[in-house]
């Protein structure tokens, strides 16, 4: 075994281990792993490659004999012919940058700023935390109190201060994508700021205190020392926030009175949800749009697993 | 700064920072940083305390003197409306039924895999946790529609399910929300797990102890921290959803809380205060287990982490 404590423990590989695991072990491993293992091959990737084949089909779900072939007919209607398709790309685009450059950098912020032993921080935490623990349902009931035009909260407050103002703010195509944003800002900046500061707890507070020994200010510390170092949190967050803009939908699909895609709402996730469960049923032409939305995620999800596993692959 | 260090590095570093440090400066700073913070936590607070002061008002006195006005009366009726007339009990129970075996099965097979993925060289290891915290990452809405079918095609024994399927059946909910969780879990998993040193299991491996008494007895209990913080986000996240059992399950009756709301919004839609106080009452389970679990969440990922 001393061959083991002197490997370093980043190569696994490396180390010429024996193996002693006996027949109950590899029993007991086989089935505690199997199942997982049969579980997510079949109800996660099973479906997701079953969509891609039915991405190449028409069909109204109803009867699987009615599964036509049709080749890359629904792709080519989706890029020409489906007025909703560019809208929707623009927005899930529009709703990508505005997380990076917003929410996201305001919840790192907020946890550095958390990151000290000042008092309240668990108040300030939780407060602001408070939104991710809401269910969709009540985060988009109390969005619609807020923009409701006739007695909402915030229609209230403007014609306060400047009366004969009457916004529309979930129902003007200009500005209902800007509104939704606000509300799941709300949400996003509590989640970054918990993995960020979960990431900060772990940081080693000698190097801090190095760089301040340097004469390094509170900025430099942060940009040249804190941030690099937590690569690996920053990794997870740039990840969580590509993915939730992609996938966004609950919350569109809340504020936008839960009937699909509104005008200057539409997302890819709403547009496949409008033709796969809503009444029309458009499977193959649904799958299509899913199927565009998988290739985008699987770059995103493509670039986190080569970023993570790379230095264990060696 | 040097308040947050923790006992070797400060036993080390006996002499306080240099005069731009935080040392000297901290009072002034420090009131600074409260009203920054505080002020933002008021405003994040705001759209929860609205929600708070309309249902706390009977809607007789909103709908007369509009929702920006003084109240005339608050009570709490508005809760006890929305508890008895909406069926919630029977809601909140088709939640706990679910919530509670998805969360534990995630979090019991995401550990068996992180188990196998962290502690055993074997050569798929890399591929498995890959195919894992991908299959987290794939959109709901791509697997929605061969879910659906695979559900009507998979019999369960009546006593599981009156449809005899796994669809339209609370099983089938739970199924789902652990396969397509354990990706992240075991993603957290796996990582806090490889910072527990090998010689641990080694050890016991070494006094022949099974395989199965070091991941419950040994691996199991030091992942304690790391649970606590799992459990909590799992639990939001699974009682909060209402995507799966939209599509999945097709008796009203059977749904969790979350649709539950959207019906009592189709019935009172005239009556947002009695709305609101449906929603604030859906909202407490997750609090409490927030509330409840806040301690180990924040202390676990600090003792966690320490020992990376």
């Amino acid at each position: 075994m001393s061959s083991v404590r002197s490997a370093p423990p980043s190569k696994p590989r490396a180390r010429p281990r024996p193996r002693r695991l006996s027949a109950g072990d590899r029993l007991f491993l086989a089935v505690i792993v199997g199942i997982p293992v049969i579980a997510l091959l079949v109800f996660v990737w099973l479906p997701a490659l079953a969509s891609i084949g039915l991405s190449f089909t028409s069909w109204d779900g109803i009867s699987l004999s009615d599964i036509h072939w049709i080749g890359l007919d629904n792709y080519q209607e989706i890029f020409t012919n489906y007025p909703p398709f560019w809208p929707a790309v623009q927005h899930n685009v529009v709703w990508l940058l505005f997380t990076a450059l917003l929410p996201t950098p305001f919840g790192i912020f907020l946890a550095y700023q958390l990151d000290r032993k000042i008092r309240f921080t668990r108040i300030y935490q939780t407060a602001i935390f408070l939104p991710m623990v809401l269910s969709l349902a009540v985060v988009g009931f109390i969005w619609e109190i807020i923009y409701n035009p006739d007695n909402g909260l915030l229609n209230g407050i403007l014609n306060g201060v400047a009366p004969g103002h009457h916004i529309d703010w979930l129902g003007d195509p200009n500005l209902n994508l800007w509104a939704v944003l606000v509300a799941s800002a709300w949400r996003h900046t509590g989640y970054i700021m918990i993995l960020y500061l979960a990431g900060l707890k772990g940081f080693d507070p000698a190097l801090k205190e190095a760089a301040s020994l340097d004469g390094a200010n509170e900025r430099q510390t942060f940009l040249r020392v804190v941030f690099p170092a937590l690569k690996p949190v920053n990794i997870i967050i740039l990840v969580v926030t590509v993915m939730e803009s992609l996938r966004a939908f609950d919350i569109v699909y809340v504020l936008g009175g839960g009937v699909g895609s509104k005008p200057g709402m539409e997302l890819l996730s709403l547009l496949i949800t409008d033709n796969i469960i809503g009444e029309s049923s458009h499977i193959g032409y649904g799958s299509a749009l899913a199927v565009v939305l998988l290739v985008v995620s699987l770059l995103a999800i493509g670039t986190f697993l080569v970023q993570t596993f790379r230095k264990e692959d060696q | 700064m040097t308040a947050t260090a923790t006992p070797p590095a400060a036993g080390s570093r006996t002499r306080r920072t240099a005069p731009q440090g935080a040392g000297p400066s901290r009072p002034k700073s420090q009131a600074g940083r409260h009203v920054l913070l505080g002020g933002i936590a008021l405003l994040w607070l705001v759209p929860l305390l609205w929600a708070i002061y309309t249902s706390l008002r009977p809607y007789s006195d909103t709908s007369k003197h509009g929702y920006l006005s003084w109240p005339h009366s608050l009570s709490l009726e508005n809760f006890s409306d929305a508890w008895s007339q909406s069926g919630m009990p029977h809601f909140f129970w088709n939640s706990v039924l679910i919530t509670v075996p998805a969360v534990l099965g995630t979090l019991l097979f995401s550990a068996a895999v992180a188990f196998f993925v962290s502690r055993f060289d074997f050569r798929w290891n890399i591929v498995l946790l890959m195919l894992f915290t991908a299959g987290n990452l794939l959109p709901a809405q791509v697997l929605i529609t061969p879910l659906y079918r695979l559900y009507l095609l998979i019999p369960l024994p009546g006593w599981m399910s009156d449809s005899f399927l796994l669809y339209n059946s609370v099983w089938g909910i739970i199924f789902i929300h652990i396969a397509y969780q354990c990706g992240f879990c075991t993603f957290v998993l796996s990582n806090y797990m490889r910072t527990i040193p090998k010689e641990i299991t080694e050890a016991a491996l070494v006094d022949g102890a099974p395989v199965w008494r070091q991941f419950f007895q040994i691996v199991l209990p030091l992942c304690r921290p790391a649970f606590a913080a799992l459990a909590t986000l799992e639990s939001i996240w699974i009682y909060n959803d209402f995507f799966w059992s939209l599509a999945l399950i097709e008796t009203g009756d059977k749904r969790p809380i979350t649709s539950a709301l959207a019906n009592l919004q189709g019935q009172y839609f005239t009556n947002p205060n009695l709305i609101a106080a449906g929603a604030l009452l859906t909202a407490i389970p997750t609090l409490l287990v927030y509330f409840a679990l806040q301690r180990q969440f924040i202390s676990g990922l600090t003792i966690g982490s320490g020992k990376g």
